[in-house]
């Protein structure tokens, strides 16, 4: 149960309190990017290659130019008179903004049209006659280190083959012995697959650039508003472009998880074109041109473990295939190539793990971009929950009592991983507990068996992961050299009303009611008093933005903070106005009271209405804190996930029967509001579990690239979600929270891939690779040779 | 080919001069600046642009503007009744229907005439009759919550909780 | 998204369509409830000069009964077919076939005629069309004429409505005796194109002899396809459950699918199989139900 400090009307932690941006949303009058009109505003299209390795021969331009309305088509040749044809990631890798000469994926931006009217630029980019010579590209990342594949990135000093970089973590000897001498060993080789984010708004921007004052503004869909402006600083600062002139500006965003962490080349493009004609440009993504443009994941793991064989884990060894595409433009930390994936030893107790992680260059759009989880800990997740499982269907233990005899136990914590974290906090019992009753899972086993006599699949799958999200405490964690810290500003006016400002930027987390619930929390202002901002680079404090499940770790440890620093001077304040020590007060929410007499007292409105009239000489007047946060250590959520599965043992389809998510981050802010981020966060993972994965071909088309074929699942696909929550407070956080958005698109996929795997155990299945579909289970069952075989327990 | 045509949206006549091929999603928000109405793909898909042409539900991505001359049309500005939000409004609010809010203009649209035909649907009937929308934040639970809540309202029948339900 | 451009006449009598279909010629195309058209417009798939809208033709939507024949306007939307109580009374295959095609709002406006006339077999209503042994009335200059549906589809995107004609009507026999149909498809997810998809029409006599068996099939064949020896399997028995192993057998056998995204040939075949027999017991279920 969840416990609340205060009262309902104060609205602090702990209140299921209404989102206050909801009213705009459901009048039609939220704001984002392509609801602005500028005076003057021109339109952006973008001309894509259709090919994924090819030499660029000819551009012609004329039959577009003689198109009415159109006012320039850019190209690379043009960005690189200003030297902006290239720009560096966010993982410093390079990355082309338009080609000169080559282009390296399909879907690869080609040039851009610039046109009075959407119609025009729409077609002039069919006008547009563009002449390849095709190359034979490296599509297969197997093969993208033989001797004869092409050197994709000559561009890089020093690179002699397709190898991005390596990384590796653990003690690979001692993990090798124990695998020598263990009783069981289990492998699979299991690939995560290259999916899109697929929010709902695509990306786009209207760069604003003013030659009179030689300033942008820019609007754009970004998470990290201030961080970009930096990377714009950095790829424009030649040009005149420096950081206080650019000021970035991200309205409401209609959906980010991740893919609106990177610099998008149509972003860079659309502000040189604004720089060079001097009007504002606006670019909105197509869908099509959105689902073929950016990814995440994209693993090919060997997963590991070795074990005993009355069920003790003793060591894991995964080892990654990581496709990149031409460039690294992940958003991972600086010193994290492979992010967090080396959470994957997961939330068991044993000594010994060793990982390691290739990341190879292929004709494929760049990425490893940032999808709803913080850095790679899905990968990591899967490969762990997956194998686990694996493991105790070797030995013939139950996966449930496998789980509970491996767990670390809560009084180990703080518990350091054979990968070098230290967990903070959890109850790993607990949570499978409280699942394992709401299904009532041995009543679920014994409906199995009777099942099985009658021909039927059904499985059930676990997944009791653990995540770590928060990043990061700064002697670790940073992007392009800037720390990952965040920020929070709290203004109160003189009337007891305050306005927050913040680093991150909500997507429809709900930061504009919670946050103000923390500051509620902490100075007893009423939530509702509170107006909650992000996103303008002029007016906010700077943070590195909202993804990774960071902003509450982060931000949110930062408002308490700010609000706290306030506490002590309405402490200042109040025994200046009662005639008392600061020793003799006494805080209760929204007061000052002194000790002993309780009807001497004053309320924190009446505080600040002193700080601005009444303030005691010698202190600064007014009512405002910043405080900038840097986290100790990363925190540790953690969940218990079971899924119930259907199958037709005719056709294939799978029916997810029941879906229990039990999950564990904390204290939590917003009861209503995180159970949404779960809800949410499931159907994200149900996804790539059942029916996403962009799939090119040999040549390297993207032949999925719509929302016709790009399977985002809808009310009906998706099941109803049944959530619940223990609670274990972060150790080390300032409210004791640990971040909710990501567990449980981490930790769903790999629930309902056990899930189904278990339902296909009589015919001897080990292993499939998501999306798992029925055309999957049939192609597996088929090529086994065990297609219709009757099946028994 | 441009030609002057006048639409009747929520009640009020745009006057404005298109091409033929002008789709009725570009005339809402770029000729008579409703941008409550989004977009979200090029292919029919997402629902993003659902609004009601005389009071059916209609993807305005998918039909040319000059084709809805003499038609009422509806969008998410002309849902809130006289004297506050309509009760589609109220339940997406009160029951955390929405996240991002880019799918919630669509959906409640669409939700008005499922609500119109079927007025106490089931949760199947609902996840059915908002099959052509998506929504990428929410997981849909609420979304169903948010449409029962407003069918309640709508009949007057005891409002159901807006509380998050946990398994304990 | 945007189209080329094109021009745009909206006549408000068949007349006149046919007269601007002649002017125009072969540039022309008809715009029924768009739903499929638009689409591949936007994609610049299709690039027609010329769209005349059927919308102001009054008379073209509605659905009759004639004698033993229902009648249904060419212009009937989707939803329209779905939800009328006379029509699903005889034919139950309407409300099952709707409730798979797209979603709601495409239903609100997709036409029947527009599914038919748009020559797909990956549609859903050809295969209940051929299940139902239905006639297309199709109108030109020279005067309206019928065809049966087996001539009604030609290849990909092609049906026997030549340039400069207008589908009108789709027109369909009322069996003698007892008779029940039904539709399924296997998709990827709600609203897709089939895998596979089987509308049947069983009618019995009174000793519960299938008299007369309509089979079709949705996207496994390039055009739509009749399950003839199906049919026929089923035609004079009482649709044991032999029987109906062996039509499905057939169904999975004679069509022709070509493997995409949504599975290879084998899985397709199966699929068939699979749905053949499924609805052949529901068509046979609602027929003595």
């Amino acid at each position: 149960m969840i416990q609340c400090k205060t009262s309902k009307e104060i609205g602090g932690m702990g209140h299921s309190v209404k989102r206050k941006e909801d009213d705009r949303f459901v009048h039609g009058t939220g704001k984002y990017i392509d609801d602005f009109t500028l005076p003057g505003m021109l339109f952006m299209d973008i001309i894509r290659s259709p090919y994924a390795y090819a030499k660029i021969t000819n551009i012609d331009k004329e039959a577009a130019m003689a198109i009415d309305g159109v006012v320039a088509v850019i190209t690379g040749k043009d960005l690189e008179q200003y030297n902006l044809h290239w720009m560096p990631t966010l993982m410093s890798d390079m990355q082309m903004v338009l080609p000169t000469d080559t282009v390296m994926h399909q879907g690869q931006e080609v040039a851009a049209v610039i046109a009075k009217s959407r119609e025009a630029a729409r077609d002039a980019r069919e006008a547009i006659m563009v002449e390849y010579e095709t190359m034979k590209p490296v599509i297969d990342p197997f093969k993208a280190l033989d001797d004869d594949a092409p050197l994709l990135r000559p561009d890089k000093e020093g690179q002699k083959n397709n190898q991005a970089w390596h990384w590796e973590v653990g003690d690979k000897e001692a993990t090798e012995k124990v695998f020598n001498e263990a009783e069981v060993v289990v492998k699979e080789q299991m690939h995560i697959p290259r999916i899109h984010v697929a929010s709902i708004e695509t990306c786009g921007c209207v760069a604003n650039y003013n030659k009179i004052d030689n300033h942008l503004t820019m609007y754009m869909t970004t998470q990290a508003p201030h961080a970009i402006r930096t990377v714009f600083a950095l790829v424009a600062g030649h040009v005149g472009l420096t950081e206080e002139k650019i000021r970035v500006i991200s309205p409401d965003i209609g959906g980010g998880f991740g893919g609106k962490v990177p610099v998008f080349p149509g972003y860079v493009i659309a502000i040189a074109a604004s720089f060079l004609i001097g009007k504002p440009v606006k670019w909105i993504e197509d869908r099509s041109d959105n689902l073929t443009n950016s990814f995440a994941r994209d693993y090919h793991i060997t997963a590991e473990m070795a074990g005993t064989k009355d069920g003790k884990i003793l060591a894991t060894r995964m080892k990654v295939l990581a496709d990149h595409g031409y460039t690294d433009a992940a958003a991972n930390p600086s010193k994290f190539p492979t992010g967090m994936f080396s959470i994957g030893t997961g939330s068991y107790d044993y000594p010994t793990a060793f990982m390691e992680a290739d990341a190879i260059y292929t004709n494929k759009p760049p990425g490893g971009v940032a999808y709803r989880c913080s850095f790679r800990v899905t990968e990591a997740v899967h490969a762990i929950e997956r194998i686990t499982d694996r493991y105790a269907l070797e030995i013939g233990k139950d996966p449930a009592e496998l789980r509970m005899q491996n767990f670390i136990k809560k009084e180990q914590f703080p518990y350091k991983s054979p990968t070098g974290w230290e967990y903070d906090s959890g109850d790993y019992h607990a949570g499978l507990e409280l699942a394992m009753k709401t299904v009532d899972y041995q009543k679920l086993r014994e409906e199995q068996k009777e099942l099985r006599k009658q021909g039927k699949l059904m499985g059930i799958g676990l997944s009791t992961f653990t995540e770590i999200v928060g990043a990061g405490p700064s002697k670790d964690f940073d992007i392009l050299g800037i720390k990952m810290f965040d920020s929070a500003e709290i203004r109160v006016h003189p009337t007891g009303k305050a306005i927050a400002r913040f680093g991150t930027k909500s997507q429809g987390q709900g930061h504009e009611t919670t946050y103000g619930q923390i500051i509620a929390e902490e100075l007893g202002i009423p939530s509702k008093d509170i107006i909650v901002e992000e996103g303008d680079t002029d007016t906010a404090p700077y943070g590195l933005g909202t993804y990774a499940s960071r902003s509450t770790p982060t931000a949110g440890a930062a408002a308490a903070i700010a609000a706290r620093k306030l506490r002590d001077k309405a402490k200042k304040i109040a025994a200046y106005l009662l005639e008392v020590s600061e020793d003799d007060l006494e805080w209760e929410t929204g007061k000052f009271f002194v000790k002993g007499a309780p009807e001497k007292s004053k309320t924190i409105q009446e505080i600040v209405f002193a700080s601005y009239t009444n303030h005691p000489q010698g202190m600064e007047a007014g009512f405002e804190a910043t405080h900038y946060y840097d986290p100790p250590n990363l925190t540790f959520p953690s969940g218990a996930y079971i899924c119930v599965v259907d199958i037709d043992p005719e056709t294939f389809d799978i029916k997810v029967r029941r879906f229990v998510a039990i999950d564990d981050a904390g204290n939590i802010i917003n009861p209503m509001v995180a159970q949404g981020q779960v809800h949410g966060g499931l159907t994200q993972g149900l996804a790539p579990a059942m029916y996403e994965e962009i799939i090119y071909d040999e040549e390297g088309n993207a032949i999925n690239g719509t929302l016709m074929d790009y399977l985002v699942p809808t009310a009906v696909e998706s099941p109803n979600w049944e959530t619940g929550h223990t609670v274990t407070p972060s150790p080390h956080h300032p409210i004791g929270a640990k971040g909710i958005g990501e567990s449980p698109t981490v930790g769903a996929p790999p629930a309902i891939a056990n899930a189904i795997v278990d339902a296909l155990k009589p015919y001897g299945v080990t292993h499939m690779d998501i999306p798992i579909t029925p055309y999957k289970i049939f192609k597996k069952l088929k090529d086994m040779g065990v297609l219709d075989k009757p099946i028994t327990e | 080919m441009k030609r002057e045509i006048t639409l009747k949206i929520n009640g009020e006549e745009y006057t404005s001069t298109v091409e033929p091929r002008t789709l009725l999603v570009h005339f809402i928000r770029e000729h008579a600046m409703l941008t409550g109405t989004h977009i979200g793909c090029d292919t029919s898909s997402c629902g993003a642009c659902t609004i009601l042409i005389d009071g059916k539900s209609a993807k305005s991505c998918t039909i040319l503007a000059i084709q809805a001359v003499g038609k009422e049309i509806t969008t998410v500005e002309g849902l809130a009744l006289a004297d506050g939000p309509h009760p589609l409004q109220e339940g997406f609010k009160e029951n955390h229907g929405l996240h991002c809010g880019f799918c919630t203009p669509g959906m409640m649209m669409r939700a008005v005439e499922l609500l119109e035909k079927n007025p106490n649907p089931t949760e199947e009937d609902i996840r059915w009759g908002i099959s052509g929308n998506l929504c990428r934040c929410t997981g849909y639970n609420n979304i169903v919550k948010a449409i029962k809540y407003a069918g309640a309202k709508m009949r007057g029948d005891e409002l159901p909780s807006t509380e998050p339900e946990f398994v304990e | 998204m945007i189209p080329s451009s094109f021009d745009y006449s909206a006549p408000t009598t068949l007349e006149e369509a046919l007269n601007l279909l002649e002017e125009i010629g072969d540039e022309a195309k008809i715009l029924a409830g768009g739903h499929s058209l638009i689409p591949m417009m936007k994609l610049r798939f299709a690039e027609p000069e010329h769209l005349i809208d059927l919308s102001n033709v009054p008379g073209l939507s509605y659905i009759n009964t004639e004698g033993n024949t229902v009648k249904i306007g060419a212009m009937t939307r989707e939803v329209d077919a779905e939800e009328s109580e006379e029509l699903n009374k005889l034919f139950p295959i309407f409300k099952d076939v709707g409730k798979l095609i797209a979603d709601p709002q495409v239903r609100n406006f997709g036409t029947l005629g527009g599914n038919l006339a748009h020559g797909d077999a990956a549609n859903d209503q050809p295969a209940v069309m051929m299940a139902l042994n239905a006639e297309i009335e199709i109108i030109g200059k020279e005067g309206t004429r019928t065809v049966g549906i087996d001539d009604f589809f030609f290849g990909f995107y092609a049906t026997a409505v030549e340039e400069g004609e207008i589908l009108t009507a789709i027109k369909i026999p009322i069996p003698d005796g007892k008779f029940g149909s039904a539709y399924h498809k296997s998709e990827r997810k709600v609203g897709d194109y089939a895998t596979g998809g089987v509308g049947v029409q069983l009618t019995f006599d009174s000793s519960g002899t299938c008299t007369k068996a309509g089979i079709g099939l949705t996207n496994v064949n390039p055009t739509p396809l009749r399950a003839s020896r199906s049919e026929e399997a089923l035609v004079g028995t009482t649709v044991t459950d032999e029987v109906i192993e062996q039509a499905a057998q057939f169904a999975s056998e004679d069509c022709n699918p070509s493997a995409d995204l949504r599975g290879d040939e084998d899985y397709k075949r199966r699929i068939i199989k699979v749905l053949t027999k499924r609805m052949i017991v529901k068509a046979k279920e609602r027929a003595f139900s």
